[in-house]
Formats: C-alpha cells, sequence, structure tokens
C-alpha cells in the first residue's frame, strides 16, 4: 500500500490560527470488483478513493470541508472552506460542543489476514471465480450463475490539533455466488456470501465449490417446491437471515442520532425514547444482544471510531432488557445517554455520523437439532431475499431465499418464497431459543444520512426460535 | 473559486488529461473515459437548526480498456493538478493493461465506436455558506423542520478513442425536507436552478397548510383492502420499484425479472398506464457511461403493454437485442408517466372512503415472479370519510402485486404531474428525476 507524502501537520497548523480545534482524515481506499457469470468474464473493476476529510470547531460546532487535492495548498484551502462555512452557521448549531468529543488518541489496527490480499493474483481470483461458475452447471434450468468478489484494502490515519494520530488499516472482502434456476414463468434463486475482514485466504477454490454445488442444487428444489404455507407458527430463522433482522429491528432503532431526530428527514425516527434506556423489555430473557468492534475477522472491526474515541464491546441489551443506545461522543453529549464508539463515515468525502459496527446476537445453549426439536409446526427460513420495515423501525416484513417445513420436530419438505411479518418489541419478546454456534455475515451497504453513506456492518447470530409468527408465502 | 469557475476548470482540466491519455494508445487499443466531478455545500438541518455543513469537492475519473478481445475498468479521484493527474492516469493506464493480460477473453466485449458529441451546461444560482441560514431557516421560524440543503456545480463527462466527446454540467440545489407536528410530518421539496426566496417562501407555506390536518386524531386503521389515492410523490415511489430490475432486458434475460410475466405477455397493466424515458425534461444527460445516446423520448410502457425494456448494448451483444442507449445497469432514467383524466379538485370526491398517501416508505419485491411489492406508509398519509379528510393514520404496512395496483385495480391517474428530481446523494449528487402524476386505486392490500 503505497502511499504520497503529505504534510498534515502543517496544515492542522495552518487551521488552528484561526480555531481553537482542528483534524484532519486520510482517507486512501482500493476496491477491486470481480465477477464472472455463465463461465464468462462479467465484471473487472477497480478504484482508488483518496482524500482527506478537513473538521474544524468553531464557536461550539463542527464543521467539514473535503478534498482529493492533498498537497499543501489543497489542504489549506480545504481548511479555509471549512472555517468559512461552519463560521457562517455556527450561530444556527443544534448544539454546543466542545473539543472533549474529540478526545486526544493514538495507536493502530491492522486487519487479520493469513495472507495479504496483494498477495493474491487477479489469474488466482478469476481461476477461482470461473471453477464456481462451473461447479453450478449441473442443469440447462439452472440459467444464470453468477460468482463475485469485492475486495477492499483500506487506511485511514486521522491526526488533530490536541494531538490524535491514529493509524487504521482494513483488509476486507465479500465473496458471493447466485445460482437462479428458472422454468417457464417461475424462477427461484439461491446465494450464498462470505463477508469479514480477511485476506487472500478467503479464495479456497475447494470450498467456493461445495458451495456453488449447493446453491445450484438447491435453487433447483426451489422451482420445484410448493409456496411456504401461511399462518401463524413458529419461525426457526438461520444466522444469514438474523443478520438482518438483528441490523433493522435492533441496530437502526439504537441509533442515537434517530433518536435525537436527525435521520427524520431520511432513514427515518425511532420507537425508542431516551427514557426506554435502563427499562424497556426489548425481548426475551434469552435476548442478549452486544456492540462489538472488537471481534476478530468480523466485517465492522476498528480500534478507533472517525472521532479518535477507542472502541470497545458493550452490552446493548442484556436478558431483554434495553441497556445502551448506540451514540458517539456528539449524541452522548446531546442526549446525556451511555453510547459507544461508532462516529463513522463511508469515505473522505462524507462526515461523520452514528453508524452500526458490528451488532451481535450472543450464543445461547440449544443445538440446532434441539431448536428444531421444540418444534410443533413451523418454518426454518434461510438466507434474506427481501427486507422492508417501518420508519420508527417497528412494522418489519422479511423474506428468505429458501425455506424448511419443521412438523412434530422433525425438518420436512423445502418451501418457496418463505416471509413472515412482525412488530419489533413483541417478535423479540417471542424469541424462545437461542442456538449455541453462531456465525458472522455482513453487508458493505448500510445506507443512511443526509449526505448519504454506505456503511460496512457485520452481524454475528446463532439461529434463534421465535413461537408464534405470521408466516406466509409468494401468490406464484 | 465560484461554480462556474469550477465547472470551466475542470472542463479544460479533463479536455488536457483526455488529450495526453488517449496519445499514449497503442494499435489495438480502445478507451473511454468518464469525469464525474462536484462542488457541493451540504447543510443538515435537524430542529430548524445546522447539525452539520460539509463542503465537498470531488473529482473522479474512471477509465476503460480494450484490447484483444478483453475489457477492464479502472477508476480514481483526482486532484485537480494537472502535473499530479496526468501521473495518475498514466500509472492507471499501466494498471489497465497489466490487468488485460491475466484476464480471459470477454466474448460480450463491445466494440467502442464514435456515438457523437454534445454540450450542455447549465449555469445557475445556488446559495453560498453564508446564505444557507438566513434563506433556509428564517422562513421556517418556529417549525421543527428536518432537512438536507444540497447546492453546488455536477459535472458528467464522456471521451473515447474514436472521437466522442460529451459533456454535461449543471449548477443546481435542492432542500429536501420535512416539519414536524409530533410525531407526525409534511414531506416537502423545493428544487431548481436558482434559488428564490419567494419560491421557498410559498414553497414552505404549502406544507405548513398541511399540518393542521396531522393535528386532527389519529385513525388507528386495521389490515384489509382500501381504496387508495397515492399522490405523486407516493407514486413515484411505487414508480420507482420499475428501476430494480423490472424494465432489465439482462434480468429478463436471467430470469430475474419481475416483469417476466408482462415481457412475455402473460400479464398486461392498465390500458391507462403509459411510461416512458423522456429526456426533454433536461433533468439529466442523455448519453451513458459508454456515450451513447438515448433516444429523445422512448416509451416503455404504452397503454399497459411492454413497449420496450431497456437494452444495454452489452446486453444487446451477448443476446442479440437491439440496443437503445441503456445504461450498463439497465435501469430507467427520466420517468415520465403520463397524466390521466382524475382533476386534482375531484381526487377527494373520487376517493370518497380511504386512504390519501402522500409518501410510500422502503419498497422492495416481496414475491418478485409475481411482481408483489411491500413497503410503507409514510408523511401525511389521512384516512378520508365521504370526500373528506377525518385524520392522520398511524403507519400502515402495505404489501401488493404492480400487476393489479397498475393493472385491474388502477382506477385513475390524475391530470396534473409533479416532477420529483433525484436527491440520491451516496457517493455523489445524483442527476435525474421522474414526473408523475398522482394515482386512485381500488383496494390497496394493507397487511399490518
Amino acid at each position: 500500500m503505497s502511499r504520497q507524502r503529505i504534510d498534515f501537520e502543517a496544515a492542522l497548523q495552518h487551521a488552528t490560527r484561526s480555531v481553537p480545534w482542528a483534524g484532519v482524515r486520510h482517507s486512501w481506499e482500493t476496491t477491486a470488483h470481480r465477477a464472472v457469470r455463465n463461465d464468462r468474464p462479467e465484471t473487472n473493476a477497480s478504484s482508488l478513493e483518496e482524500g482527506a476529510m478537513c473538521e474544524v470547531l468553531v464557536d461550539g460546532h463542527f464543521g467539514y470541508a473535503a478534498t482529493a487535492d492533498l498537497s499543501a495548498s489543497g489542504l489549506r484551502r480545504a481548511f479555509e472552506r471549512a472555517i468559512a462555512s461552519t463560521r457562517a452557521t455556527s450561530a444556527h448549531k443544534v448544539h454546543a460542543f466542545d473539543d472533549t468529543q474529540r478526545p486526544q488518541a493514538s495507536g493502530k489496527f491492522v486487519s487479520p489476514r493469513q495472507r495479504d490480499l496483494d498477495q493474491t493474483g487477479l489469474d488466482e481470483i478469476t481461476d477461482c471465480l470461473l471453477a464456481a461458475s462451473k461447479a453450478m452447471q449441473i442443469s440447462p434450468r439452472v440459467v444464470n450463475r453468477s460468482a463475485r468478489a469485492m475486495i477492499i484494502q483500506t487506511r485511514v490515519d486521522y491526526f488533530s490539533s490536541n494531538g490524535s494520530e491514529t493509524q487504521q488499516q482494513f483488509q476486507m472482502a465479500d465473496v458471493a455466488l447466485a445460482a437462479t434456476a428458472a422454468h417457464g414463468l417461475q424462477s427461484q434463486t439461491r446465494t450464498w456470501s462470505r463477508t469479514g475482514q480477511f485476506g487472500g485466504e478467503v479464495f479456497d477454490r475447494t470450498h467456493l465449490g461445495e458451495q456453488a454445488g449447493r446453491v445450484a442444487r438447491e435453487s433447483l428444489d426451489l422451482l420445484d417446491a410448493e409456496n411456504c404455507p401461511s399462518g401463524t407458527m413458529d419461525l426457526l430463522l438461520m444466522p444469514d437471515q438474523m443478520m438482518l433482522q438483528i441490523h433493522e429491528s435492533i441496530g437502526h432503532p439504537l441509533e442515537l442520532d434517530r433518536i435525537l431526530g436527525d435521520e427524520r428527514n431520511y432513514a427515518g425516527w425511532s420507537f425508542v425514547q431516551p427514557a426506554d434506556f435502563g427499562s424497556l423489555r426489548y425481548g426475551s430473557e434469552l435476548m442478549n444482544v452486544s456492540f462489538d468492534p472488537t471481534r476478530e475477522g468480523q466485517f465492522a472491526s476498528y480500534a478507533f471510531d472517525d472521532a479518535g474515541y477507542r472502541a470497545d464491546k458493550q452490552m446493548l441489551i442484556e436478558a431483554g432488557v434495553l441497556k445502551r443506545g448506540l451514540g458517539a461522543l456528539e449524541s452522548q453529549r446531546r442526549s446525556g445517554l451511555a453510547g459507544v464508539a461508532n462516529f463513522r463515515s463511508s469515505s473522505w468525502n462524507r462526515a461523520p455520523i452514528d453508524r452500526m459496527a458490528n451488532i451481535n446476537l450472543e450464543p445461547g445453549a440449544d443445538s440446532l437439532d434441539a431448536l428444531i426439536g421444540r418444534v410443533g409446526r413451523g418454518v426454518l427460513m434461510t438466507t434474506n431475499r427481501s427486507w422492508s420495515i417501518d420508519d420508527y423501525r417497528n412494522k418489519f416484513q422479511f423474506g428468505c431465499e429458501h425455506g424448511r417445513l419443521i412438523q412434530d420436530g422433525r425438518l420436512g419438505r423445502v418451501v418457496r418464497n418463505p416471509n413472515y411479518r412482525g412488530v419489533t418489541v413483541d417478535f423479540w419478546n417471542r424469541l424462545v431459543g437461542v442456538g449455541s454456534d453462531d456465525s458472522a455475515h455482513g453487508t458493505a451497504f448500510c445506507g443512511k444520512g443526509e449526505p448519504s453513506q454506505v456503511i460496512r456492518v457485520g452481524h454475528a447470530s446463532p439461529p434463534c426460535l421465535f413461537r408464534g409468527v405470521e408466516v406466509f408465502g409468494g401468490q406464484s | 473559486m465560484s461554480s462556474h469557475s469550477f465547472s470551466e476548470r475542470l472542463r479544460t482540466h479533463f479536455d488536457a488529461l483526455c488529450s495526453d491519455l488517449l496519445a499514449q494508445l497503442r494499435d489495438g487499443e480502445e478507451a473511454t473515459v468518464n469525469l464525474e466531478a462536484e462542488e457541493t455545500l451540504f447543510v443538515r438541518f435537524n430542529r430548524n437548526r445546522v447539525r452539520q455543513n460539509t463542503d465537498v469537492e470531488q473529482i473522479g475519473i474512471s477509465l476503460r480498456l480494450q484490447s484483444q478481445g478483453r475489457t477492464v475498468d479502472q477508476a480514481r479521484t483526482l486532484s485537480g493538478r494537472l502535473d499530479s493527474d496526468h501521473a495518475a492516469l498514466h500509472a492507471l493506464l499501466a494498471r489497465c493493461r497489466a490487468e488485460l493480460a491475466m484476464l480471459p477473453d470477454d466474448p460480450n466485449q463491445v466494440a467502442m465506436h464514435d456515438n457523437g458529441s454534445s454540450d450542455e451546461a447549465f449555469i445557475g444560482k445556488v446559495l453560498a455558506a453564508e446564505e444557507v441560514v438566513a434563506a433556509v431557516v428564517g422562513p421556517a421560524e418556529g417549525c421543527d423542520l428536518a432537512g438536507l440543503y444540497a447546492g453546488g456545480v455536477v459535472i458528467r463527462a464522456n471521451r473515447n478513442s474514436k472521437g466522442q466527446n460529451h459533456w454535461f454540467s449543471t449548477e443546481n440545489f435542492f432542500l429536501d425536507y420535512s416539519i414536524y407536528n409530533g410525531p407526525q410530518a409534511v414531506k416537502g421539496n423545493y428544487a431548481g436552478s436558482h434559488w428564490d426566496d419567494a419560491q421557498w417562501a410559498v414553497n414552505l407555506e404549502r406544507s405548513k397548510a398541511l399540518l393542521p390536518l396531522l393535528a386532527r386524531p389519529t385513525q388507528a386503521l386495521k389490515p384489509g383492502a382500501y381504496r387508495s389515492y397515492l399522490a405523486p410523490t407516493a407514486f413515484a415511489d411505487l414508480i420507482g420499484m420499475l428501476g430494480w430490475g423490472a424494465l432489465s432486458a439482462a434480468a429478463w434475460k436471467q430470469g430475474r425479472s419481475p416483469f417476466k410475466k408482462l415481457a412475455e405477455k402473460e400479464e398486461r397493466l392498465s390500458s391507462q398506464l403509459c411510461i416512458a424515458q423522456n429526456f426533454s425534461m433536461g433533468l439529466s444527460p442523455r448519453f451513458n457511461s459508454q456515450g451513447e445516446v438515448s433516444a429523445l423520448r422512448l416509451p416503455l410502457i404504452q397503454d399497459g403493454e411492454l413497449a420496450n425494456l431497456l437494452v444495454s448494448a452489452r446486453s444487446a451483444k451477448e443476446y442479440g437485442l437491439l440496443a437503445n442507449g441503456a445504461t450498463e445497469g439497465e435501469s430507467p432514467r427520466a420517468v415520465d408517466v403520463a397524466t390521466g383524466t382524475l382533476a386534482p379538485a375531484d381526487v377527494l370526491k373520487e376517493l370518497g372512503t380511504g386512504l390519501y398517501l402522500s409518501n410510500l416508505h422502503y419498497l422492495n419485491w416481496s414475491d418478485p415472479v409475481c411482481a408483489r411489492v411491500t413497503g410503507m406508509t409514510r408523511y401525511a398519509c389521512f384516512w378520508v370519510q365521504g370526500g373528506e379528510i377525518v385524520g392522520p393514520i398511524n403507519d400502515l404496512r402495505w404489501d401488493e402485486s404492480l400487476y393489479s395496483a397498475l393493472g385491474s385495480k388502477l382506477i385513475a391517474l390524475s391530470t396534473c404531474a409533479q416532477i420529483q428530481p433525484a436527491v440520491d446523494t451516496y457517493f455523489q449528487r445524483a442527476l435525474g428525476g421522474s414526473r408523475t402524476p398522482g394515482a386512485l386505486i381500488d383496494a390497496f392490500t394493507f397487511t399490518l
């Protein structure tokens, strides 16, 4: 990872002639998209994003200017733009801050990896994806076979006039397979993905080939399957659907900037009120949820947020009771509530806001077989396909790619188009079983903010059993 | 530096970079270069106060290199300084060549052509940082306003080694906002190329006038089928789902299109429905990232039947279709839905008893094969009885097939359409927008 020499110290000195505090976040990120479809190359696109976000504190108001001109004059000009626009708006600031929201920090973070992504050749990646594509070719009815990888290498350096200096280097990959089976007017798609902080070891040709064969077989199973039945029944969600359930109905409603109203015009508000912390029974006693940016290899692990706030594991919900929100130092100051280190930005050209990182549901005591054994009539659902929730994060409807009926404690036939709906707190209070083995999943595309930004999040969970949920299938 | 000078400086810069880069190409190499740049002031509001202000100057360039039947794309941010950007582009070209040597042949590659040249530059008058607070916050004094002001220059340009040369720059702004009465809100948007205090005041007063209706007792409705009027903003949200693969030729050929039944004439929509891609609205450039220029008007749905899918040059090559200037993602741009017969003054009377929906939220396919969509109601949505607004509703979840909502259940479209400018700001400010009328729909299905 090569970088040009940039004199941030001089830029900060220039800024602090006019303002009491200044900071600069330099971001350097390469992203490579590699994709093959039906054994042919589809996408080979790479990008390099590099720039600096210059930040100033003027009359108790933080303001920002972003530039990709990292010369001495370019940084000076960006700071002058930040100072001018912040001075022009500070009289109408939403809250008076000070530099305690930008604590002095120093340290480093490096993603774990067995083999550097830099050491993984394009020919090796292409070969691996082509092999996966070919492994999905098990029937003429599998009409679309895609294998893709997004490979991200990031370095974020942060400096401030009160002595912060942090360096964080991330290596991330999102590898995904998709098989679409079609016949007549019916079609069904089955996918698999692996998303997290790891190196070139993710391109394991044997493992990808096994997963490719499985998703292709399951797409054919779905094509021939009946629709998921409708009714109130037990619901067993696997980790790759729990990810979405946690994200939408725990992560977003607990964001303090939503609770404070910053997101009302875009992503939405929250049903959670400030007085709920410490008292709201969010779910059953089996529900324990953490903010954990320290879990090794998970997609959104880091050591410091973008304000230099050191990141630690914190419990958000314990034994079903809401304890802590997802808000960094600015939101904590505004609300008077406890929070976490989650002031994060998507890139050099966006200001940080309260974001999720790794939000995980802690494992329980039951094996998957034991959870299945407790179901009289229900459906096991795997892999998110459809997601929608209201702007207060109450009424949701989620759909999965793959369903299996459960009858009298035994897994039954495959069903297609499985969906369920519910209301957040009622749903989590129906949690009656938590598996003992979790797995981590993630997405690079959690959207939020004005101006908008997508951020990487990770969610680890075991399988979870819910009692008495409204389940339904498709029309086709 | 003024916004106008940013645009002119970038034009000179892009010309110099492209001239140098394209001159470096070797025999058998073809290249396309795209520029996406902006100079934007973002000011975010909460409680009619400033939450964050961010001044962004960004220049992004992308290079597609084709040679020996192989294709590679490389992109990067530029500094705006000629010396370092020349060096950066040379490095980009070298990386493209190195990757090409390692890639397999691309049988769906489309040869580059000179698709012509165009030059459109729109100069506007947006608010400077020192003007924003007084202009936006002043008239909204006393309101609980949340939202985003974004203003400045947005540039898209395209060149290729065959001589093609397109330039589009526009200086514009939007103020996307909502005002609150407790948990209930009215959504508004003021956008244009020249900020006008008087127009903003009128826009805001129109929104404020709805607040008393939100103060009426909230109506709790049970799930069921209700006659519903989707105001133009809500109908634009529903029509927006057509951009999620429904009109993509590749999605249809790959078994992923929610409009497969429409494409294969197993289903049809209401004969009242005519949807076109209409660039005469002037909201976005007609050229795509390959420099191909779309027809000024391309019918997509005509009298309820599919008129055209969006076909990119790559899909055309792979499936033997005729390309129509679509982007590689094959999503519609500049969507224009034809108006109907329902006069605005008659909306409540014709609705009679049912739901008036201003906005929808968080739409997604719930059963793609049946084009079924789920979503929520949001902002100012009302229960109407006997043609009179009774009060706001608690938000409802709905789940309905487009074959029904835009088909047998579509009663009427309004005579007036509204332009919804694009307010997306992911990665960069979006260009474009849509124009939609309102839609009166029978027995719209609400589930939660």
